[in-house]
């Protein structure tokens, strides 16, 4: 089948293994025979292992040892001797660094105006500081490879168990694992102690399913119960090299016989025990080694994620580029100028000042380029080390806020909030688009078994109350009512529940699982499974009558109405797949039952002497079933199984077929010709399955529903409020995705859906359907310009159909060309729910809307496997810590217990980041602007030599430690506007002004960042110019004594500091005493270290220039005054700016602080809708601290609130309620649409709904002003 | 434990793996501390600023500015100072002559009198300053030629000084004080005459004490040690290139103000911000009778022993007489942009007011329509 020529030589492949161990993960691939194997295709997807390392019969193949990386794992990156080298080239290829690096080497070069430890210092802090913790994190991961290289394991050889450690495992050995350890490689099972050749694993570490999962031995090695039998194989496998898919393996063993022909029998992924799951109730299993160490799949697992840069970090970078535009332009300009102006000799030389020697006989051009370096360290502060470290320490420790958020922690659970990826804080306040997935995001995948329906007749187990099943006595009347015909069928309908499952039964003293088992009077088991469907079906099945007891020896035990056990041998499981969505299993019914009914019904199959097999279509059933039926109440079905997918049930069809020996001997040569494949597997088991499962009798639908998670509906519904667009993208089938996005509020009522699925498809072409659409949709935008309230629209697009809008156009009319009309369409609909997706899919469309031309900022959340994909390609990905394992959360950014956690991540934590951030990036800029423009406008005044303004220490300490703090401190803990305000239920106030304050990156666009920019060079003209004047020819003194050029400095430096604090003062909306603390904190430090600084002659400095320079400034009162004289100048445009524009153009923002606090002091001043405001906050603040803050206590503050205005009408306080973010300030209450502010206070209408009814429309119209308009 | 071990490895470049511990923390933890700070409810003030609030703050201002700058400028306008530039550049200055004829090598010093006459009597202490102007002692190469520790009477520096002298290090034996400031320490020579009416010249008594800062004279200058005859402790040194005499002869009739702690020296070495600048050069104290002013009205006669040379590098020299007051010198800037900001804060104020006024009645007059 497979030549294997040519295969390397051990001393190649040695060198390879060397260097395979000492690479790191990431860039280890694992193919490293390729080099010699170019022609060679089939070579490199498979290898040989040879069992115990014995050589297979000389009949056989040649035997050829290879070599693979041992069993060691290795994840760290450095080693002791190439840390330092390889730690600083890490660091250094970041930008950043590089350029500190190059200034800092420049200064050492050449001389220059500033000391290399100005910059060096700092940058030299960095280096070490983030040397530190990268060492350190890497001593821990050594210390895990240690522990993990070093834990024993237990290996056969020679017949005897030698125990040895793991990292010395090679490909090959046979491996005795006990019960509850970790297996430590990738291992194929030979045998169990189970005397069926099965062992139960869990992979709880690998994918976060806690479930039991069995695993197989080859029927040929399961009889091996001792070393010696294990040792005495004499087999090879041949597998696929290593790929990363856990759940895939292809592979083959071949079992030599002594003159026999090698018996070859398939391995699949149900064989293959991987890395990191551990044994369970299993007493130990013999195994064999196929890859190791890197090679494992785990290893090829955990490969870094790509980086996720933020829209903020993204505006940084672009404005790092302007300013080092205008670093060097400064640089230029004054190098230009200073030549011109030292053109004649006595400018460049006076008497007084001559050059040395060796300066004098460079040449002009070598002086000119380091005249202009010199410059460029002049001013390179402009580009602050500082700023790194400090955004990085603001989202580093701002990243704590979220884990520590009370709000987010999930009692249940027992977990909080949990940051991944602290790069992106900011981002979650930046979200436009959330993708969420259905099951187990919106819902909360807890899955109960509703009813079922036996050709059209409805069973309802009732409700488990106490621990007791209460039958409802409709559907017994039912059972016993029905005739025998379909009694058959019931019967059957059960067991094929019973048995086409993967569940596991579990007695209840050995699970350790989170599952929950059955409470019933006597919990005796526990079912497991990795589908809460399954497991849902199972214990209504239990309710039903049908107790599932066990897969004993191939044999599932089913436990009858009448208490006896029927066994079925489980002869084939077809596994459920995402593209069949069916599971089946054949069975084979056995006889040792006397009852007459049972055994009438086993004898209608024992006469067809058939295996009956089941078919359920699982976990969603839909169309797809129907046309693989040939009998059975369909059209009853079918109707029953829509009108509860309407309900927003999951539902299930049940169907079988009866096989004769013949059709069940061809049916198992398929199957086990699939699986004996090495090529293909997949395709060929598809093709299999598809032939057995068709001809089915439809016995029945279930359904299952999955409740909506809590708050999920008030969540999306907050989201939508703060403008952000919603998706919802499921597998799950149309009606049933659709209903639970009515349940979620995510389509309204009076929202128009607009479908494009196939069945819309079939009947016209995809064209016509897309242009349709996207006129209608368009019509209404353009009429909505005219109306205040405006349709919504909901699209629904299947998979189906999705793939043929992405799918380029053949057409002549271009291929984005569908696209485009596509998003256009997406673009106006307020919600969209994309249903029977493939989880490829779901990336897909993220990927769509990521790169449509508004470039908007997407946010994906889900919590299964199958939302990996679209978690790792939206710009946030956010976890679920859900049900189905702990993928999604490993994979994403952020995980959180719950989805309406996701309220509080976006709507307050992101927002305050991104505010903080935004704020933090600018100052930074304004700052050092502030900073460095007086130094580029000196030079004016000194002849362009590049003296600096101030004195080095200054230079140095300035962005470390003068003004450092209360930034850092103001990023972190600035709330702009209160927590309450932003969270506030959406139904009373509209939010999304204020998030459409932040949308689109707005505090950091060009505008914005000119406007900073321009104050900056504002303040430090009035720094520069304002000194100048103080100084200009005049005594400052009351002592006539002069200052001189370091006073000068001295005295433009300390206003700097001071407004640049205090500017950041007037920014600060939320002084706590931390903030206070820290502003004045570092003024008094700036002032200490100054007197310090000055106050002493420091003898390991070579200049004293600064030695009593501040305190004789201060000595002078003029200083004083010019002081704060140009400190109030400076302030002074940007207070008037803020005071106009929050009185002239508020923004939401702004007229939320407002309403939070002045307004709120005079309310009857300012009419009603203060009142209700000031209500209103505080019934937001009653409600904090009384605990949750949920609808019914806000809404119950607020009918206080009604009640004493006694004089005012209810309706006009509706209005203003819902509208008074914009009623405060009073722009008009005129905007007010009063019916839609009723509309908008349907949650209080319950409440209040008494007075709301008796007041007549006349007096509603009364109430408002008259002349509208 | 293999993915937690595993963990550690999906950090990235910015921000590695601890950040995973922050996760990993919480996975371990109980609920989450209820603590204000960690809930990021610590209470706080929270200001806002609107126009209401702000108003007050500009009024305050305005009102306090305005009397202060009215107080500065009425100040400085009372403050009497007298100019005279003695370059020498206009044929009919005095100075001319010794301007054009001057070369370092002259043994002999030129000498001129400039006269002037003062309009207005100067009542208090008088401080005479001496002015240059074109002069760049804020120049890189000049302001960091000197070394400090040499000036702090260090014997290692005295001997070998700093580099950052060159090309002023040393001539064939190490210059003390060395540096471009030291080597061009202003050496003009100025006096003072009043000329009664009758005609006689009456020499105004100089005091050239307390020009310099005291910490300068008394901590960050200080004659090498050892021996109080500062001939023998500079020996070795020779004198800087340009002066006319060594450093120990300054000022050999004081030995409190002679070598690096002469006053005129230390004021010299304290360079200039800008390049035209002044620097005091002697104090005239007022009379101890305070019957007669200081400086009365009358013709005066400055004597310049002219030696240094500015033309070159088109220079000015002046002499300054200038009265001080509390606020230092005459000075009309500070008084003027009080003035000014106090009144465009007022104005400020007026127009928010209106602002204030107008925006919020509006709102409370839409609601009682």
């Amino acid at each position: 089948m497979y030549i294997f020529t040519q295969r390397p030589g051990p001393s190649l492949i040695a060198t390879v293994t060397t260097d395979v161990s000492c690479s790191n993960i990431h860039t280890h691939t694992p193919r490293p025979h390729c080099d010699w194997c170019a022609g060679e295709e089939y070579w490199v997807d498979s290898r040989t292992v040879y069992i115990g390392h014995k050589e297979p019969p000389p009949a056989a193949e040649a035997y050829i040892p290879q070599r693979y990386p041992d069993n060691r794992i290795v994840s760290s990156k450095y080693t002791l001797w190439n840390f330092i080298p390889k730690n600083l080239f890490e660091q250094f290829r970041r930008i950043a660094n590089f350029y500190f690096l190059l200034i800092f080497l420049v200064q050492l070069i050449i001389d220059t105006p500033t000391s290399p430890v100005t910059s060096g210092l700092p940058l030299f802090f960095v280096i070490t500081v983030t040397a530190i913790k990268q060492g350190y994190e890497d001593w821990l991961r050594h210390k895990a490879d240690c522990s993990i290289n070093e834990c024993p394991v237990d290996m056969v050889q020679q017949g005897t168990v030698v125990r040895t450690q793991s990292s010395k495992l090679r490909v090959g050995d046979v491996v005795m694992v006990r019960e509850d350890e970790t297996f430590p490689c990738d291992l194929i099972l030979l045998s169990s102690s189970r005397g069926d050749g099965t062992c139960y694993v869990t992979t709880t570490s690998l994918d976060g399913e806690s479930s039991h999962k069995t695993y197989y031995a080859v029927p040929d090695t399961m009889a091996f119960k001792t070393e010696q039998e294990v040792d005495s194989l004499h087999a090879t496998i041949e597998c696929e090299q290593p790929q990363p898919d856990l759940y895939k393996f292809v592979g083959r063993i071949n079992i030599y016989k002594e003159r026999e022909d090698p018996i070859a029998r398939p391995l699949g992924a149900e064989n293959l025990l991987l890395r990191g799951a551990t044994l369970k109730n299993t007493g130990h299993i013999y195994a064999v080694a196929i890859y190791t160490g890197m090679d494992t799949k785990m290893a090829l697992n955990y490969q870094s994620k790509s980086q996720k840069r933020s829209a903020v970090e993204k505006s940084m970078n672009a404005f790092l580029i302007v300013y080092l535009c205008i670093l060097i332009s400064k640089a230029v300009i004054n190098t230009v100028l200073k030549y011109a102006w030292q053109w004649s000799a006595d400018r460049d030389e006076p008497w007084y000042n001559h050059r040395t020697e060796i300066d004098r006989e460079r040449h002009v051009v070598i002086r000119a380029f380091t005249d202009f370096l010199a410059f460029m360290v002049l001013f390179n502060y402009i580009i602050p080390v500082s700023m790194y470290v400090t955004v990085e320490m603001q989202k580093f420790l701002g990243s704590y806020f979220i884990a520590w958020d009370k709000d987010m922690y999930d009692e249940e659970l027992g977990v909080g909030a949990q940051v991944n990826t602290s790069d992106l804080n900011e981002e979650l306040g930046q979200v436009e688009y959330v993708f969420t997935d259905k099951t187990g995001t919106l819902t909360e995948n807890n899955m109960e078994f509703i009813e079922c329906c036996v050709d059209g007749h409805v069973y309802i187990p009732h409700a488990i109350c106490n621990g007791q099943i209460l039958s409802a006595a409709s559907s017994i009347d039912m059972i016993d009512s029905s005739p025998g015909g379909y009694r058959r069928h019931e019967d059957l309908f059960f067991r094929a529940l019973c048995l086409c499952h993967t569940v596991q039964a579990k007695e209840e003293e050995t699970v350790d699982s989170i599952k929950r088992g059955i409470h019933l009077g006597k919990p005796t088991s526990f079912y497991i499974s990795s589908s809460p469907d399954e497991v849902a079906l199972v214990e209504g099945m239990k309710r039903l009558g049908y107790t599932y007891l066990r897969l004993k020896d191939s044999h599932m035990e089913i436990l009858n109405k009448d208490d006896e056990i029927e066994r079925f041998e489980l002869l084939h499981v077809l596994n459920f797949d995402s593209v069949r969505r069916r599971m089946s299993v054949i069975v084979k019914s056995s006889s040792g039952n006397t009852h007459s009914y049972k055994q009438h019904l086993i004898h209608i199959i024992m006469d067809r002497n058939s295996e009956i097999q089941m078919y359920t279509i699982k976990p969603r059933a839909d169309t797809s079933i129907f046309p693989r039926v040939v009998s059975g109440k369909v059209e009853q079905v079918r109707a029953r199984v829509e009108q509860n997918a309407v309900e927003g049930l999951r539902t299930l069809c049940v169907a079988y077929r009866s096989l004769s020996p013949a059709e069940y001997e061809e049916a198992c040569h398929q199957l086990s010709d699939a699986k004996l494949a090495l090529k293909d597997r997949e395709q060929r088991l598809a093709q299999a399955y598809d032939l057995i499962e068709r001809d089915f009798t439809l016995l029945g639908a279930t359904a299952v529903e999955d409740r909506l998670q809590e708050k999920a509906a008030d969540t999306i519904e907050s989201l939508q409020k703060a403008g952000m667009k919603v998706w919802v993208l499921t597998g799950d089938k149309m009606e049933t995705a659709a209903a639970t996005c009515y349940a979620s509020k995510l389509f309204r009522r009076s929202t128009q859906i607009l479908e494009l699925t196939k069945k819309r498809t079939e009947e016209q072409s995809l064209h016509d359907v897309l242009f349709d659409l996207s006129r209608t949709v368009l019509r209404q935008r353009s009429l909505s310009g005219l109306s205040v309230e405006c349709q919504d629209y909901g699209l629904i697009i299947d998979g189906a159909t999705l793939s043929a809008v992405l799918k380029p156009s053949p057409e002549s009319s271009g291929s984005g060309n569908y696209r485009e009309i596509f998003l256009e369409i997406c673009r106006n609909c307020s919600a969209v729910l994309c249903c029977r997706m493939a989880p490829l899919q779901k990336a897909q469309i993220v990927k769509l809307i990521k790169a449509s031309k508004e470039h908007p900022i997407t946010l994906a959340i889900g919590d299964g496997a199958n939302d990996v994909s679209m978690i790792l390609e939206a710009h946030v990905g956010i976890g679920i810590m859900g049900k189905e394992g702990r993928q999604a959360a490993r994979n994403s950014d952020y995980a959180i217990p719950k989805f309406k956690h996701l309220k509080k991540m976006l709507l307050v934590h992101g927002h305050f980041y991104y505010i903080r951030i935004a704020e933090l990036v600018q100052y930074f800029f304004y700052k050092n602007v502030c900073f460095i423009f007086p130094q580029f406008l000196y030079q004016f005044f000194c002849g362009f030599s590049q003296q600096p303004l101030y004195d080095t220490a200054y230079l140095t300490l300035y962005n470390i430690s003068f003004t450092s703090l209360p930034i850092l401190l103001y990023s972190l803990i600035e709330k702009h506007i209160s927590i309450e305000m932003l969270k506030r239920d959406p139904t009373l106030f509209e939010p999304i002004i204020l998030f459409l304050d932040v949308a689109k990156n707005a505090l950091l666009r060009w505008p914005v960042f000119l406007y900073w920019t321009c104050l900056g060079l504002f303040n430090a003209c009035i720094f520069f110019f304002g000194a100048y004047f103080l100084f200009d020819n005049t005594t400052f003194t009351s002592n006539g004594q002069m200052f001189g050029n370091w006073t000068f400095g001295t005295l433009v430096f300390t206003v700097l500091v001071f407004t640049v604090t205090l500017k950041l003062a007037l920014d600060t909306h939320h002084w706590t005493w931390i903030n206070h603390f820290v502003i004045w904190g570092s003024l008094l430090f700036y002032v200490i270290f100054s007197l310090l600084w000055g106050g002493i002659i420091w003898p390991f400095l070579n200049y004293q220039r600064m030695y009593y320079v501040f305190m004789q400034m201060l000595s002078s009162g003029p200083a004083w005054l010019g002081i704060i004289l140009l400190i109030a100048i400076s302030l002074l445009p940007d207070v008037v700016k803020k005071v106009l524009c929050r009185t002239l153009w508020p923004t939401a923002t702004e007229r939320a602080q407002v309403g939070r606090t002045e307004l709120c002091t005079d309310p009857y001043d300012m009419g009603l809708c203060i009142i209700m405001l000031k209500h209103e906050v505080m019934a937001a603040d009653e409600c904090h601290n009384n605990g949750p803050q949920d609808l019914v206590t806000v809404s119950l503050c607020i009918q206080i609130a009604i009640d004493k205005m006694q004089l005012c009408s209810l309706s006009v306080a509706y209005a203003c309620l819902y509208h008074s973010p914009t009623a405060t300030i009073g722009h008009s209450v005129y905007n007010v649409d009063i019916r839609k502010s009723l509309t908008h206070m349907t949650p209080y209408l319950g409440l209040i709904s008494e007075d709301f009814s008796s007041m007549p429309v006349a007096i509603e119209v009364e109430h408002l002003p008259t002349e509208v308009g | 434990m293999m993915a937690s071990s595993y963990n550690a490895k999906e950090e990235d470049r910015h921000q590695p793996g601890a950040t995973g511990h922050v996760g990993s923390g919480t996975m371990t933890n109980k609920m989450p501390d209820n603590t204000a700070f960690k809930q990021q409810r610590l209470p706080a003030w929270q200001p806002i600023l609107t126009a209401g609030t702000v108003l007050p703050a500009f009024f305050v201002i305005g009102l306090l500015f305005i009397p202060i700058g009215v107080g500065l400028f009425v100040t400085s306008n009372n403050i009497k100072e007298f100019e005279i530039d003695y370059t020498g550049v206009d044929m009919s200055s005095p100075c001319y002559s010794c301007s054009q004829s001057y070369s370092w090598n002259n043994t002999k010093s030129c000498t001129c009198s400039v006269p002037f006459s003062l309009d207005q009597p100067f009542e208090s202490n008088v401080f005479m300053y001496y002015g240059l102007s074109n002069f760049y002692q804020n120049h890189r190469r000049y302001v960091k030629s000197r070394d400090d520790s040499q000036l702090n009477g260090d014997k290692t520096s005295l001997q070998s000084p700093s580099k950052e002298c060159e090309p002023y290090r040393s001539s064939d034996k190490p210059i003390a004080p060395c540096g471009a400031i030291a080597n061009s320490l202003f050496n003009d020579t100025l006096e003072l005459y009043y000329i009664d009416p009758n005609g006689s010249r009456t020499a105004i008594p100089l005091v050239k004490k307390g020009i310099a800062w005291w910490t300068d004279k008394h901590v960050k200058f200080r004659n090498p040690s050892g021996n109080n005859n500062l001939t023998v402790v500079f020996q070795g040194t020779s004198k800087p290139v340009n002066w006319r005499k060594p450093v120990f002869e300054l000022d050999p009739s004081d030995s409190d103000n002679n070598g690096f702690i002469n006053e005129d020296f230390i004021v010299w070495m304290r360079t200039a911000a800008l390049p035209t600048f002044r620097k005091l050069y002697r104090i005239i104290q007022k009379k101890p009778n305070n019957m007669t002013p200081t400086l009365p009205r009358g013709e005066y006669i400055l004597e310049v022993t002219y030696n240094y040379p500015v033309r070159s590098f088109d220079g000015r020299k002046r002499m300054i007489l200038s009265a001080i007051s509390w606020m230092g010198g005459k000075n009309p800037f500070l008084g003027i942009a009080y003035i000014t900001v106090g009144s465009v804060c007022f104005c400020l104020g007026l127009v928010l007011l209106s602002i204030h006024y107008r925006y919020g009645k509006r709102n409370s007059a839409d609601i009682s329509s």
